[in-house]
């Protein structure tokens, strides 16, 4: 006999049933005593939906002094000075009060809420008052206890069960054989069951013939596959950023990372450690690293303008967000602007949790780095190999060679003679250095000046030296132009030209003192470390000498000084005066470089000018002066130098002889090599530790307030009561700890509900991304329970966990429903049979792939890019993308490996609900909507597939239409045809067939979709004809169907 | 997951219905049969129309005013300061400073840490219709129906880059998965189209070359089911995706193959008795009949020439005129919420040429949609917004203005609205709205009201909350109401 409670639930489904479930309903009352009101099924939701706003946790809106949720306030006088609860006494209990009366003053809910209590559920509060109103703390943050039950499998046939007996239900019957291999097939691999292993399983008399089947499942390399897909949806894993421009990032390894953490049965606890915190962990390898990725899976921007306090906001709650979807099954992002309104978590518990993150290094806007190398076995070893060159070159370069020391000696009498003769120049500060053209001009501290900016063709730089007026008159003998060589000139300098070219026209000096005329500074001799002799035909000089640019001639375009091809390098040219130009203290010397090459913006990029009163300085040969960091040693005397110095001199010696170039040239090509290889092979976006950003409160989640009080990370408080935390700063490594700590009540129920969730259609507690107060208390809480304590104990052990669940009786039991048992547990809450629900989107694709027989099963690797229709892309920009589908075996991958755009999810995939990955996403929605019809239908991809399994059908099935038809039925569903059904198919294989007939060029057209070839000595008409049929099969709804 | 009561309250019911009438051979499925031995006829009333969805605002809170909604969405965000809102005082401190009294504590996009200079108006302002209302000379031709608009000079919104700022106009919310406008009204009332989608978007490119990307999440159904998705019309290929047969494959062909599919699952279902197999089986229907209607809709080159020169476009040019006449279509086929992108007005520089640009690719066909509309009598039913997602500096960005949200102009016509008035003001410089500020949440509950709905009541249990497309904000504007 059905107990009241369940009959009152389909009551409680309005409108459902109303009829027959009233009469039922009037029926039973009478018939049984009501079991006592159960606190956090029935009487919990109802205050949390309906009185919480206003009399719960959140303490911003407590209304009236009363909160509903602690029982000690409850009890007590609230501000109109009456209590809202007598316990035992619902007609002096002001609650009760406020339910019945129509005064709209008085009236709970208030009428503006929207919110009414139906008869039932005002009965359900009234009986609980009287029963004593007994609170019960919200059962998902009791620690879990293990209900007594035997072990294994049989505890969770066991504890539903026991359930069912009250209910009056009866488990279903065991699934034939051709159903569990099917259903066991797509829940543990993802993939439909050939029609042999499902004979051979029918066929197997051994006892433990499912065992075994299981045990095959969970050793496959595929299951990692299968498991991953809900875990990379909770954790919101895509290829792309998310915002704006929605760019691409390097991240899939931390897909492989997740198969292979199934694969190996990696325990939860450290697979969850890895994740949060695996930058973090003891002797972190790759592996642990690229678990860490899992920090930088939210959506970052690169749209200029975005605001990085903004952002920073905003990653730091995604982040919160994700923490309390994966592991804590809790709707934290409620509290980013006030305390929860159902929950113990408060707006200060929101940021300090938000504080664990503040140490990922990253980019706040713009774009993400390449992240870190994750080379596979193989690649790793070409890595070494590589690496092991380049060192052994290296090495020699900096080793031992005394056949060199003659040379070197050489060398340095050459640069310290070199030396000798800078010094006799004197670096001159400007005082401004202005640009006619409208470039920017810099001075740097090193006296040289860098021009930047507008960027013209031509130019005059005017730079204005002041003699300072305590420093004595001196004789101009010369001034020095160095063309200095910079990062940031194109072609690295020193001139603006793209190739790192410039033309001098002309340079002319004078000195200008205050009230004065100024006096012409005469140049008569110029020199260069580098005349530039190519492209000179229409240059008088036929060459770009120095002399021309102090030969009086500014006005044309062609002579000037230039120096190609020694660009990127720094470069002099020496003027010497006639020597009668004396300048004098607070005198300026005015400095012009007159540039009028007139095209290719051929300025000068950095510069520096210098003077000298020596006339020897400008007619000695000219040798480029030492570096500055050699400059310094070299000016200490030889035995007085320490080994640092000795070495910096001989690694400048050995980088820049002739004598070393073809060692040089190796170490060059050596490394070029290896950076080519490293480019080329996977990088991962990887967490690492930097110097944490400052984590306020923000009221009301607004960014622009900066008065919120500074959080360091911290628990949520409430809910780790009792916890022994560590002290000091706590790390990501703590918060996860704590999240697979003991006495977290959460993590392993969440994990469970989600799991459970996988082999049977439904949560045990149904909302799965919200167990507090508004999810739903389990019907079945002691196999929730039970699972929970299980998966702890087992010492995390996933796979012990799936082994379970699927060997147990409830799973295997018949998902066929009786006419009585869909009516009274339509949504299989009872667990009195499996479920029956369409495949997830990925499977959908697995499925044709592998009929077909086109799937290629390789594990892991960059996405993949099946067929798509084109222009699908065309509202992306920054930049602009096309779509090209992937070559060769790639086209034909699983579906998890389909490249995931956030912004533009594969069509094929968002038609059959999977999700966009910008949040995450605990469960996907289960529609059944138009679109997917068009894809099975018309997608090439499944167009593609159905071709592919007609040629299967005409080349492997046994000859002759009806063998064919069943053969390619069992290939599809793995079960035999009825006569009907074959009939079917024939009917339409005939018409189909002579419309090819008909039409060979349609026929034709039809056998050209996708990019695979099709096989010439088939017929094409009845080629086409049975790519109908193929398509028929794969869109059928038992095909799409796990049962 | 259906996360709320209605839903699975639908889903109930059809699925009860099913259980006391017995098996599916005798209901849907014996239709699919029937329809096989009787080629090319199958019944669509009675089985597409069996799953439709009618809406969980039945009957509405109000009498509805607005049956449909048209918006215009200007991509990239719209200079108010060039088109609707005139402003001589900044035209008179071009150049100057910024007060910082205008600026102080707000955001700021690119400009921020900048010298922030006044930059004049790039248009000039004229009078237009019986109000004497100015708009930019350059958009004559909406002057022209200037007295059946509703212009609000003070909008204002919380987001600030394209992308979040889509969001919040479209969702209400700047944290993605929520459903958008369209998604919540074919939710809330269902739709009256047979063998369209209930919520449709179209997009547009501008020459201009300022155009901003659109995700596809600015239509999505978030957390609610994905059949009240919108489905993005497209201009080329095919319009919805894979609407297309596959070549070589006829309509005759492809109506075989799916007679087949349907007669097979129906076949399937009177020995399992699963609900969903009757939902597939309308659902192929429908995709097959949306394989014919869907080219019959987006070929306008049947419309008369005077309509094509009225919008001043020509048959698949893809143009903004184009997807106006598109919207009317589909309003007369009765889908409830249609949504235009125009794209291309985010003028961080050129924000003179660049509103020329975009003044000759829309006023007219503004003009065009509006009259048409009145024509055909559906004017008084259909609610048209236009809007971008924020409006523009006054200060300058070079020649162009940055983004810019606490204050800025959309319009609004038709059902419900109050026409030929000028709602809101700016401040002197067209910095801030200063009078009847207008929030997004606050545009929303109006629109909704329109349509018959409270916005407080339109809500979906979601993370444990009640959500809305209002959040736990908005409040209807009474002086815009008609």
């Amino acid at each position: 006999m059905p107990s009241p409670r369940i009959i009152l639930k389909s009551c409680l489904r309005p409108l459902r049933l109303a009829v027959v479930g009233w009469a039922l309903w009037k029926m039973a009352v009478p018939a049984f005593a009501a079991p006592r009101v159960d606190f956090n099924r029935e009487v919990r939701p109802i205050l949390s939906d309906n009185c919480f706003a206003c009399h719960g946790p959140d303490s911003q809106k407590v209304k009236g002094k009363l909160r509903l949720d602690l029982r000690a306030n409850a009890i007590a006088p609230a501000k109109s000075g009456k209590p809202a609860i007598v316990a035992g006494k619902p007609d002096q209990s002001e609650l009760v009060r406020r339910l019945e009366t129509s005064d709209p003053d008085d009236q709970m809910p208030p009428p503006e809420s929207h919110k009414t209590l139906t008869p039932v559920q005002r009965e359900l509060l009234t009986r609980w008052i009287r029963e004593g109103a007994e609170y019960q703390g919200h059962w998902a943050y009791q620690p879990p206890v293990r209900p007594s039950a035997p072990a294994g499998p049989a505890a969770i046939d066991f504890l539903i069960r026991q359930h069912l007996k009250a209910t009056g239900l009866r488990p279903a019957p065991e699934a034939d054989r051709r159903t569990l291999a099917r259903r066991l097939k797509f829940d543990l691999l993802g993939l439909p069951a050939r029609p042999e292993e499902v004979e051979a399983f029918v066929n197997d008399p051994a006892p433990d013939a499912y065992e075994r089947l299981v045990e095959r499942f969970l050793a496959s390399p595929h299951y990692g596959e299968r498991m991953a897909i809900g875990w990379l949806d909770v954790v919101r894993f895509a290829d792309t950023i998310g915002y704006h421009s929605d760019t691409p990032r390097n991240i899939w390894p931390y897909r492989d990372y997740v198969i292979q953490a199934f694969n190996r049965n990696k325990p939860f606890d450290v697979f969850t450690r890895e994740q949060l915190a695996g930058d973090l962990l003891p002797g972190a390898g790759q592996e642990q690293k690229v678990g860490s990725a899992f920090n930088r899976l939210l959506l970052t921007t690169e749209e200029g303008g975005a605001q990085s306090k903004d952002y920073e906001a905003r990653y730091l709650t995604d982040r919160v967000r994700a923490v309390g979807a994966v592991w804590m099954g809790q709707t934290i992002g409620c509290a980013q602007c006030h305390d929860h309104k159902f929950d113990p978590i408060g707006t200060r518990d929101f940021y300090a949790m938000g504080a664990f993150f503040a140490d990922v290094k990253e980019a706040i806007i713009g774009r993400r780095e390449d992240g870190m190398l994750v080379p596979d076995e193989e690649q790793a070893k070409e890595l070494a190999r590589r690496r092991e060159g380049l060192t052994t070159l290296e090495k020699r370069f900096e080793g031992p060679m005394p056949e060199m020391n003659a040379a070197y000696d050489s060398w340095q009498r050459d640069l310290t003679a070199a030396l000798a003769s800078d010094e006799r120049w004197t670096r001159l500060a400007p005082e401004t250095a202005e640009s006619a053209g409208g470039a920017t001009l810099k001075i740097r501290d090193d006296r040289s000046v860098l021009a930047s900016g507008k960027n013209p063709d031509v130019d005059t730089y005017t730079l204005r030296f002041r003699r300072g007026t305590n420093s004595s008159p001196v004789q101009l003998a010369g001034l020095r132009i160095e063309a200095l060589p910079d990062d940031a000139l194109p072609s690295k300098g020193p001139g603006r030209a793209d190739n790192g070219n410039f033309v001098l026209t002309e340079v002319v000096a004078r000195i200008e003192r205050d009230g004065a005329e100024s006096r012409p500074v005469h140049f008569m001799v110029a020199r260069a470390t580098h005349e530039q002799t190519t492209l000179a035909e229409n240059n008088p000089y036929k060459a770009w000498t120095a002399a021309s640019a102090i030969d009086g001639d500014s006005k044309g375009s062609s002579p000037g000084w230039a120096i190609l091809p020694q660009v990127g390098k720094p470069q002099q040219l020496l003027l010497g005066t006639d020597g009668t130009s004396g300048w004098q203290p607070g005198e300026v010397l005015v400095g012009q470089l007159q540039q009028r090459h007139g095209n290719g913006h051929h300025t000068l990029g950095r510069f520096r000018i210098a003077m000298t009163t020596d006339s020897t300085a400008v007619t000695s040969p000219i040798a480029l002066p030492p570096a500055p960091e050699l400059a310094e040693v070299l000016r200490f005397p030889v035995d007085q130098r320490n080994d640092e110095q000795r070495r910096r001199l001989v690694t400048a010696f050995r980088s820049s002889t002739p004598l070393l170039e073809d060692l040089r040239n190796r170490i060059e090509v050596a490394r070029n090599s290896l950076s080519g290889y490293e480019a080329a092979l996977p990088h991962c976006l990887v967490t690492e530790r930097g110097d944490p950003r400052t984590v306020r409160v923000l009221p009301r989640g607004n960014w622009m307030v900066e008065t919120g009080d500074v959080m360091e990370p911290a628990l949520p408080v409430k809910l780790s009561e009792g916890y022994r935390k560590p002290t000091g700063r706590l790390t990501r490594l703590d918060l996860a700890e704590w999240l697979v700590a003991r006495d977290n009540p959460l993590t392993s129920r969440v994990v469970m509900n989600r799991l459970w969730k996988q082999f049977f259609g439904i949560g045990l507690s149904k909302v799965l991304d919200d167990l507090g107060a508004q999810g739903e208390t389990p019907i079945h809480q002691p196999v929730l329970d039970w699972l929970a304590c299980e998966f702890r104990e087992s010492g995390w052990d996933v796979k012990h966990m799936v082994r379970t669940i699927v060997l147990s009786e409830t799973y295997r039991q018949s998902s066929t429903a009786s006419r009585e048992m869909l009516t009274r547990d339509p949504d299989n809450r009872e667990l009195a049979r499996q479920g029956r629900w369409r495949v997830e989107a990925e499977l959908v694709r697995d499925l044709a792939l592998t009929v077909s027989g086109r799937l290629v099963p390789s594990i892991g690797g960059p996405s993949a890019l099946p067929y798509q229709p084109e222009g699908y892309w065309e509202n992306l920009n920054f930049p602009q993308r096309t779509y090209a589908a992937s070559a060769g075996g790639d086209q034909y991958r699983r579906g998890l490996y389909t490249w995931w755009q956030r912004s533009y999810v594969h069509p094929a995939m968002l038609a059959f609900d999977a999700p966009t990955r910008e949040e995450c996403a605990a469960e996907r929605s289960r529609s059944n909507i138009p679109q997917q019809a068009l894809v099975l239908l018309n997608d090439p991809s499944f167009v593609e597939s159905a071709r592919a399994f007609a040629v299967r059908i005409l080349r492997e099935a046994p000859p002759g239409t009806g063998k064919r038809l069943a053969w390619a039925w069992l290939q599809t569903l793995a079960r035999s045809a009825d006569a009907a059904e074959l009939a079917t198919l024939e009917h339409l294989l005939e018409r189909q067939r002579s419309d090819y007939r008909a039409d060979p060029a349609a026929a034709q057209a039809y056998l050209s979709n996708g990019t695979s070839v099709t096989p010439q000595d088939i017929d094409p008409a009845e080629l086409a004809a049975w790519t109908d049929i193929a398509r028929a099969l794969l869109n059928l709804h038992e095909t799409i169907t796990r049962s | 997951m259906f996360p709320f009561q209605e839903f699975l309250q639908h889903q109930g019911q059809q699925q009860t219905r099913r259980v006391f009438l017995g098996r599916a051979s005798q209901g849907v499925g014996a239709l699919a049969l029937a329809s096989l031995l009787r080629p090319g006829v199958i019944s669509a009333a009675a089985t597409v129309g069996r799953d439709r969805w009618p809406g969980v605002v039945n009957p509405p809170h109000f009498p509805a005013r607005a049956k449909r909604v048209i918006w215009l969405t200007m991509a990239g965000g719209p200079s108010h300061l060039e088109t609707f809102d005139p402003k001589p005082k900044l035209a008179a401190m071009h150049g100057q400073p910024m007060p910082e009294s205008f600026t102080k504590g707000k955001q700021i996009a690119q400009l921020q840490g900048q010298k922030l200079t006044c930059f004049g108006p790039q248009a000039k302002f004229k009078r237009f219709g019986a109000t004497g209302a100015e708009i930019s000379e350059l958009f004559p031709h909406i002057g022209s129906v200037l007295d059946r608009i509703c212009l609000i000079r003070s909008m204002t919104s919380e987001a600030i880059n394209h992308d979040p700022a889509h969001m919040f106009m479209n969702t209400g919310s700047q944290i993605a998965g929520r459903p958008s406008m369209g998604a919540w009204l074919t939710y809330g009332l269902g739709s009256e189209a047979e063998e369209l989608p209930g919520f449709v978007v179209l997009t547009s490119l501008g020459r201009g070359g300022q155009n901003q990307p659109i995700a596809a999440r600015q239509w999505a159904a978030g957390f609610l089911p994905s059949r009240f998705q919108g489905v993005h019309l497209r201009g080329k290929g095919d319009p919805v995706l894979y609407l297309g047969n596959p070549p070589g494959v006829t309509r005759d062909g492809q109506h075989r193959v799916i007679e087949t599919v349907n007669s097979l699952n129906a076949r399937h279902d009177a020995v399992v008795d699963d609900p969903e197999i009757a939902t597939r089986i309308a659902q192929y229907e429908m995709a097959f009949q949306m394989q014919a209607s869907v080219p019959e809709l987006m070929d306008i080159s049947k419309e008369p020439a005077t309509v094509l020169e009225q919008y001043g476009c020509k048959s698949g040019d893809g143009s903004f005129a184009s997807n106006c006449l598109l919207a009317r279509r589909l309003a007369e086929r009765g889908v409830r919420f249609i949504q235009l992108y125009h794209k291309d007005w985010d003028h961080h520089g050129g924000v003179k040429q660049g509103i020329e640009f975009k003044a000759q690719e829309i006023d007219r066909a503004c003009m065009a949609l509006i009259t048409d509309l009145e024509q055909r009598d559906m004017l008084r039913d259909t609610l048209i917004v236009w809007a971008g997602e924020f409006g523009r500096t006054p200060m300058s960005q070079g020649d162009g203005r940055d983004h810019h949200n606490a204050g800025f102009s959309i319009w609004m016509a038709g059902g419900g609205i109050r026409p030929g008035i000028v709602y809101g003001v700016t401040d002197e410089l067209g910095y801030s709205a200063v009078e009847n500020p207008i929030d997004v949440h606050d545009l929303h509950a109006t629109m909704l009201r329109t349509l018959g709905i409270e916005h407080t009541r339109l809500a979906v249990k979601f993370q444990g909350l009640d959500a809305r497309l209002t959040g736990i904000a908005g409040n209807v504007i009474p002086g815009i109401l008609a």
